[in-house]
């Protein structure tokens, strides 16, 4: 408030309004870079994304990589993992959403939205249980032949699907391409 | 202080008065020890020198620890066995640090309780009350912090699954979660600033632990008859309290050595019962641990956590009426961090007249309940999930909310209090009739 004997619109009342601001900018100016530099850091921004060589990746078997900190399972899938996977109908899969990061959201949860390239024999996705986080164990494993936690019993299919115990979604399948026949980029 | 009268410090002539008219710092220690204080104060009233005891405790390992310990994630958890194997009565330090947290925990349950039963949080001393919640506050991110220092797998996977409460958050929460940690999962950036934060914590923990003390100086102590302290005259204020010290300073300090003696016991002989063997292995962000849970003392409010999932009416209402942006992990977040919250409003959600609850049967029932529930999240918080534990958490997660929302409010209307004493110095004399000569 202005101690001036107008009350309104005085030039100290500008003062004031302008210095409070300056003020503001100010302290906002010196406060950013103390909460961006907690920020992700260049190099860890620089490894946001990496390529994956799969040459010596044999049908049947699986590549783990680490990637933002978190595993990555790269499968290379059997004929009949495939036909496992295409064999199960919608209304058996306790989610229906693809849950992959390269299709448009709310993708159905087919063989074909989940595996990578066209004839879906590379399936890639988080090695992550959605559940609270573990990592399950792989090659074959569980009763739909897929993946299974061993923290709290979740079973996922031969494409990553959640078919039975306390996980809600499917593996997350990140964003990911192939650069050339044998290399896959992640990210 | 202002407040209760009471003799205040009359510097004498010479060093005293030159000092005091240049810095009044012996005033205000003098002032502060000599606060009267009820009479009638029971053993509930010894855990705040407790906790300043526990304050100053881990401060000072922590300080030392400090000198050994290397926040990187290939060193970490070499330096802290170098500290149990090598540093010179390093094993004993970092005992003392790590179970300092659960005599910390364990004295503030005990200290909050007390606040609860005998209505310290009402007026005049809601502020002292929010001031302790905030202390607790930044004691639980403190502890959390601390535990993942140490790098072993129970710190990485309780670190992850916590930082990705977070994430739950719509909209910003994936980028929040990302700025906290410093990457895309748990990594050294995290490491490092928890590191920080860590050390830094105490000493804001410990300015407000002055505050604390300041306002409730300023409102004088609460005591079990809720009845406050007489301030007409001198001769009233003299017949219902007794200066701080020496008296509670000996009694209190008493209480702190057995307290003390239990707590060694526990150190000496039992150092790793509270903590999870887990934690013994090196971090690993490919493997995890079969079965994550936090320390004891955060057990209530992580079992409270979980409880909501989305088979809970609740939650599948306030789903749809938000449009889905709150699920039931956010909701579970929501109700962690409401279920403090709550407790925090209790001076303004207790609507009795009657400031004590030993004055006040209906209470008296429902707070047993509370302090039981209280015990059953914790059993619950400590549980491999499963349906009877989800169905346990569930309701005792429930009660929780209900006390303070519902029961604290209605019973101030409900509830026909008995009569509380007129003074102090009554209650004090029917306790002990006449003083032995």
């Amino acid at each position: 408030m202005s101690h001036a004997e107008e009350t309104s619109g005085t030039r100290r009342d500008f003062l004031y309004y302008a210095t409070a601001g300056a003020g503001v900018v100010a302290t906002g100016a010196a406060v950013w870079p103390l909460v961006n530099q907690m920020n992700p850091s260049a190099d860890v921004r620089a490894l946001a994304s990496i390529d994956v060589d799969i040459s010596g990746v044999a049908e049947g078997t699986q590549l783990t990589v680490l990637w933002r900190g978190k595993p990555v399972f790269v499968r290379h899938r059997t004929a009949d993992e495939i036909k496992a996977g295409e064999a199960v109908k919608m209304s058996d899969l306790v989610d229906t959403n693809a849950e992959n990061d390269n299709l448009p959201p709310g993708s159905e949860a087919t063989d074909a939205n989940r595996a990578l390239d066209k004839d879906g024999k590379w399936l890639v996705m988080m090695g992550v249980c959605t559940h609270l986080g573990c990592v399950p164990l792989g090659n074959g494993a569980g009763e739909f032949g897929g993946w299974f936690c061993p923290c709290h019993g979740s079973q996922y299919d031969t494409a990553g699907r959640i078919r039975k115990g306390p996980a809600p979604r499917n593996l997350q399948v990140p964003v990911a391409a192939f650069t050339n026949d044998t290399t896959i980029k992640l990210g | 202080m202002a407040g209760i009268p009471h003799d205040h410090y009359e510097p004498k002539p010479g060093f005293q008065t030159w000092l005091h008219s240049r810095l009044p710092i012996v005033s205000l220690v003098y002032d502060t020890l000599m606060l009267p204080t009820p009479k009638n104060l029971n053993w509930m009233w010894i855990w705040g020198i407790v906790l300043t005891f526990c304050l100053a405790l881990q401060i000072v390992t922590g300080i030392v620890l400090a000198m050994h310990y290397t926040p990187n994630v290939d060193l970490a958890f070499g330096s802290v066995e170098h500290i149990m194997r090598d540093v010179n009565g390093g094993v004993m330090l970092r005992y003392l640090h790590a179970n300092g947290a659960s005599l910390f925990f364990f004295a503030v349950y005990c200290h909050i309780f007390r606040g609860l039963y005998y209505g310290s949080y009402k007026a005049p001393r809601e502020v002292t009350w929010v001031i302790g919640m905030i202390i607790y506050f930044l004691m639980i991110a403190t502890a959390f912090m601390g535990y993942v220092l140490p790098w072993g797998q129970m710190s990485f996977w309780g670190a992850t699954v916590i930082t990705g409460l977070f994430g739950a958050i719509p909209g910003v929460g994936v980028s929040l979660q990302e700025w906290l940690l410093g990457g895309f999962a748990v990594s050294n950036a995290t490491l490092n600033r928890f590191f920080s934060l860590h050390y830094l914590l105490p000493f804001v923990i410990a300015a407000l632990v002055a505050v604390h003390i300041w306002a409730f100086h300023t409102t004088g102590n609460n005591n079990p008859t809720g009845v406050e302290v007489r301030r007409g005259s001198k001769a009233e204020v003299e017949a219902d309290t007794v200066p701080f010290w020496p008296y509670y300073v000996i009694k209190d300090l008493f209480a702190l050595s057995v307290i003390l003696m239990l707590f060694f016991a526990v150190v000496g002989f039992m150092p790793n019962y509270l903590g999870d063997p887990d934690n013994y292995i090196q971090a690993n962000p490919l493997a995890t641990p079969a079965h994550i849970v936090p320390e004891w003392y955060l057990l209530p409010f992580y079992a409270i956590l979980r409880s909501f999932d989305n088979t809970v009416w609740a939650v599948q209402l306030v789903h749809f009426l938000t449009f889905g942006i709150v699920d039931s992990k956010l909701f579970g977040v929501l109700a962690m961090g409401g279920a403090i919250l709550c407790m925090a409003l209790a001076p303004w959600l207790d609507t009795s007249a009657v400031r004590s609850g030993r004055y006040r049967p209906m209470f008296k029932a429902w707070f047993a309940v509370l302090v039981i529930d209280f015990v059953v999240l914790m059993w619950c918080g400590s549980q491999v999930p499963s349906s009877f534990t989800g169905w346990v958490g569930l309701i005792a997660a429930t009660y929780w909310f209900a006390y303070f929302l519902v029961i604290l409010p209605l019973l101030g209307v409900l509830e026909k209090p008995l009569l509380p004493p007129a003074s102090i110095e009554e209650d004090f004399k029917s306790h002990y009739a006449s003083p032995a000569e």
